[in-house]
C-alpha cells in the first residue's frame, strides 16, 4: 500500500513535470491550437495517464466480454463468433420499388432488412388522406394495408431473413401485418425474428411522429411486449432509441441518459401490467447514434452496457443474464453530414462506423453520402455498405476483442459518462419518471438548448465543419435519387382496389371488435391480427384507436 | 409591439417532425430582436397562410424535410395570392434537392437556405428584404 502511494506520488510529480516543463512551454511557443472539447462540449485533458484510473478496478469496472458489467461486450466472442449485422435502412416509392431494392441489397451481401416507411404510414394515415398529398413514397415505402406488405416481402423468406421496422406510433399494426405475411408464407410466428422500433417516448422528446397521448401509447407498447413474450418469442418488441434524440441536438451524455431512462420507463410500465421482468427484458433492444467524436462515442456505448446491467440486476432484480444485456443497433449520424462537398461524407461515415464497431454494436447502418439531399441512390448506398465490409474484413479491428479496453482516456470517459448519466437518470426519477418529464417539456427543452448551443459554436468558428465554415471550396453537385411520381399514383390505385375487393362487412366487424377491445383495455394484438387479415387499412385502424385514445398535441414552444 | 419590430412566422408544413432546424432559427431570430411566431408541427398550407395573415407576418419561413415541398410550397404561394398577401416574402429551408430550387424560386419562394446555412445569413436576408422592398417598405 505504502509502496503504491509512493509510486502514485512519483507519477503525479512526473506528470506535473511533463506538463509544466515540456508540454506547457511547447504549447505556448507554438500556434494556438483548437479548444480541447468534444462535439458535445466536453473538455478533455491534454493527456491521460494511469493517474486518471485511480480507483478504477479492472474486474469491477471493465470485466471480460460476455460477463458483467459487459463494458467489453455482451457476447464472449463478439465479432469472432459472428460479425455485426449489416443492416441498411431503406424504403421508397411503392412496395414494388422497395422489394426490388431489398433483393438488390441482399444479393450484395447485406444480412438483414430494415424498412423505412413513408411519413403517412408513420403517422397512421392512408395514402389517400388529404395530409398525405406530396408525401406518398417520399421518405420511405408506402404501406396502407396487408396487400402492400405482401408485395414488400414477396420472394423474401421470412424464416431466414430478419427484419427491422422503423415504426413507432402505429408499430403494433405494422407488426401484425408482418406476422400475417409470414403466416401466408407458411412461417410460424414462433420462428420469425426482427425488431419493431415501437419507442414512443423518444418521439415526444425528439422525432415527433406521435399520434396518441403518452398513456395509451405506453399501453399499446406493453401489449406488444406481452404478445411477443408469449407468441413471437424471437422478436425484439422495442428498439429503445437514442438515435433521434441525438439527431435533434442532444449531447452524447443526454442521448445516453435519456435513452436509458426511457428503457427504465418501459420496464416499469410492463411490470405494472404484471409481466415478469425476465419474461420480456431479453427482447428489449437499443438503438444509438454514432456521431463524429470518436472516443466519446465509444465510451458512450461502453457506459450504456454498464448502466443497463446495473439497472436490470439491481433496480429490477432480473435473474436471467440475457435481461442484463444491452444489445444495440447503431446508425451513423445523419445530422453530421454536410451538403457542401458531399463526398467528404464517406469519410465521416467511416469514422463513425468504426466507433460503433469499437463500441461493440450488434448491427449497423451506415449513412450514404447524398442524404442531406434526398434518400440515397443505389450507388451511394453501395459505398455505405462497402464501408462496413472494409471495416469488418480489411481494417483488422475485429481481431482482438474490445481493443480500446484499458486505454486511459476511454476507460476514464466510460466511467465519467456512466456516472453523469446515473445522475441525470436520478433527476428524471425525481420528476416522477420519463412520461412526467415529457409532460413537463423538460427533455425536449434540454435537447433544444444543446442544438442551439452547437449551432452557435459552429457560427462562432469554435467547432469546425470541413467544407462548411472552413476549407470551403467549389460547389459540387452529385446525382440523387428521384422518386417517380407514378409510384404514388399506383399506390392510390392499389388502395382503391383493396377497399373495393375486400369483404367490407368483415373488415368493419374486425374494426368494431378492435374498438371494443381498446375501450375494454384488453391486449389488442389478437384483434389487430384479425383486422389486418381482413384488409382493414392502417388509416382505418388508427382512426378506430383515435376514437378511443384521443390524439396528442404538442405545445409549439421553441 | 414597436412599429419597427419584424414579425416572422416560422412554419412546419409536411408530415415530418424534424423541428431541430425550425427551433434553432426561431431562437436565433428572437435573439436578433425579431418577433417570432412558431406554428408547431404538421401545419397544412391553409393553416400556415391563415396564421400569416392573422398574425400580420412580415415574412414567412418554411421548414420541411419530408420531400413534399414541390407540392406544398406552390400551394402555400397560391393561397397567399388568393388572400392578397403575395407581398409577404416566403423563404424556406430543409432537405430540398438543388434541382428543385429553380422551380420553387420561379413559383415565388424568395430564398432557400440549405443545410449548413448560418443563422446570421438568414437574419441578414430578412433584415435586408423586409426593410427594403419587403412588405413594410
Amino acid at each position: 500500500m505504502a509502496k503504491n502511494e509512493t509510486a502514485d506520488d512519483d507519477l503525479k510529480s512526473a506528470c506535473r513535470r511533463w506538463k509544466d516543463t515540456v508540454y506547457g512551454p511547447a504549447r505556448a511557443a507554438g500556434p494556438s491550437g483548437p479548444e480541447l472539447t468534444t462535439v458535445s462540449g466536453r473538455r478533455l485533458k491534454e493527456l491521460y495517464t494511469p493517474l486518471d484510473l485511480n480507483g478504477w478496478d479492472y474486474r469491477r469496472d471493465a470485466g471480460f466480454p460476455g460477463e458483467p458489467p459487459y463494458v467489453r461486450g455482451i457476447q464472449p466472442t463478439m465479432y469472432h463468433g459472428k460479425l455485426w449485422t449489416m443492416r441498411q435502412f431503406s424504403g421508397f416509392g411503392n412496395p414494388e420499388d422497395t422489394n426490388r431494392r431489398y433483393k438488390y441489397l441482399l444479393s450484395h451481401g447485406q444480412t438483414g432488412l430494415s424498412v423505412a416507411f413513408h411519413l403517412p404510414t408513420l403517422m397512421g394515415i392512408d395514402s389517400d388522406h388529404p395530409l398525405a398529398r406530396g408525401e406518398v413514397g417520399k421518405c420511405g415505402v408506402a404501406v396502407d394495408s396487408l396487400a402492400d406488405m405482401e408485395i414488400l416481402f414477396d420472394g423474401i423468406p421470412l424464416d431466414r431473413i430478419t427484419t427491422s421496422m422503423t415504426i413507432n406510433a402505429p408499430a403494433a399494426v405494422l407488426w401484425a401485418m408482418y406476422i400475417a405475411v409470414a403466416e401466408k408464407q407458411g412461417v410460424s410466428p414462433r420462428v420469425i425474428s426482427g425488431t419493431i422500433q415501437n419507442d414512443i417516448l423518444k418521439e415526444y422528446i425528439a422525432q415527433k411522429t406521435f399520434i396518441f397521448p403518452p398513456e395509451p401509447s405506453m399501453k399499446l407498447i406493453v401489449d406488444t411486449f406481452e404478445h411477443g413474450a408469449r407468441e413471437v418469442p424471437r422478436w425484439n418488441t422495442i428498439s429503445i432509441s437514442g438515435y433521434h434524440i441525438r439527431e435533434a441536438g442532444a449531447t452524447a451524455l443526454q442521448e445516453l441518459a435519456f435513452t436509458l431512462r426511457d428503457g427504465i420507463e418501459y420496464v416499469e410500465w410492463a411490470r405494472r401490467r404484471g409481466l415478469d421482468v425476465d419474461e420480456f427484458a431479453p427482447r428489449l433492444s437499443y438503438f444509438f447514434n454514432a456521431h463524429n467524436d470518436f472516443f466519446e462515442e465509444i465510451a458512450k456505448f461502453r457506459a450504456a452496457r454498464k448502466i443497463w446491467a446495473e439497472v436490470m440486476r439491481d433496480r429490477f432484480k432480473a435473474k436471467n443474464p440475457r435481461s442484463w444485456w444491452l444489445r444495440f443497433h447503431t446508425q451513423t449520424s445523419g445530422v453530421s453530414l454536410t451538403a457542401q462537398q458531399p463526398y467528404n461524407n464517406v469519410v465521416r461515415v467511416a469514422i463513425q462506423a468504426l466507433a460503433a464497431v469499437l463500441g461493440g454494436t450488434q448491427s449497423l447502418h451506415t449513412n450514404s453520402l447524398d442524404e442531406t439531399y434526398a434518400l440515397p441512390s443505389e450507388e451511394a448506398v453501395t459505398i455505405a455498405l462497402r464501408t462496413q465490409q472494409i471495416i469488418a474484413h480489411e481494417s483488422g479491428v475485429i481481431n482482438s476483442l474490445d481493443p480500446l479496453g484499458g486505454s486511459y482516456l476511454v476507460e476514464r470517459l466510460t466511467c465519467d459518462l456512466a456516472g453523469e448519466a446515473r445522475d441525470l437518470i436520478r433527476k428524471i426519477d425525481d420528476m416522477g419518471g420519463m412520461v412526467k418529464a415529457i409532460e413537463l417539456g423538460w427533455p425536449q427543452k434540454e435537447v433544444a438548448d444543446s442544438a442551439f448551443w452547437y449551432q452557435k459554436a459552429v457560427e462562432r468558428g469554435e467547432k469546425i465543419l470541413v467544407g462548411v465554415n472552413a476549407f470551403a471550396g467549389e460547389h459540387e453537385t452529385i446525382p440523387i435519387l428521384e422518386v417517380d411520381e407514378s409510384a404514388a399514383r399506383r399506390q392510390l390505385e392499389r388502395l382503391k382496389t383493396v377497399r373495393s375487393s375486400r369483404n367490407g362487412t368483415r373488415a368493419r366487424e374486425t374494426l368494431d371488435d378492435l374498438r371494443k377491445a381498446a375501450s375494454d383495455g384488453v391486449n389488442v394484438m389478437p384483434f389487430l391480427l384479425r383486422a389486418v387479415k381482413a384488409y382493414a387499412t392502417l388509416g382505418e385502424i388508427i382512426e378506430t384507436f383515435k376514437d378511443v385514445y384521443g390524439e396528442y398535441q404538442e405545445p409549439a414552444d421553441f | 409591439m414597436s412599429q419597427g419590430t419584424i414579425r416572422v412566422l416560422i412554419a412546419k408544413p409536411g408530415l415530418d417532425g424534424h423541428d431541430r432546424g425550425a427551433k434553432v432559427i426561431c431562437r436565433a431570430l428572437r435573439d436578433a430582436g425579431m418577433e417570432v411566431i412558431y406554428t408547431g408541427l404538421r401545419r397544412t398550407p391553409e393553416e400556415i397562410v391563415s396564421a400569416a395573415v392573422q398574425e400580420d407576418a412580415d415574412v414567412i419561413g418554411l421548414s420541411i424535410l419530408s420531400g413534399a415541398h414541390n407540392v406544398l410550397f406552390p400551394r402555400i404561394l397560391k393561397l397567399l395570392e388568393e388572400q392578397n398577401a403575395v407581398d409577404i416574402p416566403v423563404i424556406a429551408g430543409g432537405i430540398i434537392p438543388e434541382k428543385d430550387i429553380p422551380k420553387l424560386k420561379k413559383a415565388g419562394i424568395r430564398e432557400i437556405f440549405l443545410p449548413g446555412s448560418s443563422t446570421e445569413d438568414i437574419i441578414r436576408w430578412i433584415e435586408e428584404h423586409v426593410r427594403s422592398g419587403g412588405k413594410k417598405a
